[in-house]
């Protein structure tokens, strides 16, 4: 389990390409556990693309996990998760697949979506949801954002955890 | 008028969907308690009730939001809002529609039992 102040597991995924991405400590990373089947995921997922944006010049990171038994959930196949990203819902964001879930296991990630700030030493800052509504675009993942802003100013979020909202994890059966 | 909120309690959006449900019913001046809540456990279930997601609200066996070939299964739910947002839950507004059809519909009904 991952718990805020610890250090995050390390991993090496393929994204919808084949392209391996690692939490490398160039920056803060931002991994979010996330997937195409779950309509809270699908709520927030603008809001995730957009801090990926607004804070790519401050050598922020965003890594988008699809880790979710897709045998079991076809719509999150890796050819679901390449016909999202090919139709530019991630805006250049990685798009990486938890074939065998140790990935997720070893964030003890709950819910997609499910949000981990990591800084650059490669330690976990902030967990839980992107904001407190799902429904409210208008939150524009404040929490995501205030914990980034902390993080980059060298300080620790005042709000380090909340609790993951969403579709549990889909593990193997 | 049968009212019926099926859930997967897998999927934590039913709480959300029955209190927007029995808002609505009151707004039409229908009793908010009439509604039927109904826990889908199983696959098999799933498939023997046409469960598409959590939550599924169904007025007189009709969906408020016609499921467009989802698969059957214990998952949740994707709705589309009016405004073109993603949503766990059912727009209110086609929810409300739902009702007042099934409630003129029942009418025209009743009415013509006298005709």
């Amino acid at each position: 389990m991952t718990a805020v102040g610890e250090r995050a597991p390390s991993f090496s995924l393929p994204d919808t390409s084949g392209n391996t991405h690692a939490l490398d400590g160039a920056g803060p990373t931002v991994v979010c556990f996330t997937c195409n089947h779950c309509p809270y995921a699908l709520a927030w997922h603008e809001r995730i693309i957009a801090v990926a944006r607004d804070y790519a010049p401050r050598e922020v990171r965003v890594l988008a996990i699809n880790p979710n038994d897709a045998e079991r959930y076809p719509r999150d196949s890796l050819e679901a998760m390449r016909a999202r990203v090919r139709d530019g819902e991630f805006g250049g964001v990685p798009y990486l697949r938890d074939e065998s879930q140790a990935v997720a296991r070893a964030y003890d990630a709950k819910t997609t979506p499910d949000v981990f700030v990591v800084d650059s030493g490669g330690i976990v800052r902030y967990r839980g949801a992107p904001d407190q509504d799902h429904d409210d675009p208008a939150q524009n993942a404040a929490w995501l954002r205030a914990a980034l802003d902390a993080v980059l100013a060298g300080n620790s979020p005042d709000r380090a955890e909340t609790p993951p909202v969403g579709c549990t994890i889909k593990w193997r059966q | 008028m049968r009212v019926e909120l099926l859930f997967w309690a897998g999927c934590p959006s039913h709480p959300a969907a029955l209190s927007d449900l029995r808002a609505v019913l009151a707004e039409t001046g229908l009793d908010p308690d009439a509604v039927i809540v109904r826990e889908v456990r199983t696959e098999g279930d799933a498939q023997a009730e046409g469960f598409v997601g959590s939550p599924t609200i169904r007025i007189d066996g009709r969906d408020v939001q016609p499921p467009a070939g989802e698969p059957v299964g214990l998952t949740c739910r994707v709705y589309r809002r009016r405004d073109g947002r993603y949503s766990p839950t059912p727009d209110p507004a086609d929810v409300r529609d739902a009702v007042r059809a099934a409630a003129k519909a029942a009418h025209a009904t009743h009415e013509g039992s006298y005709a």
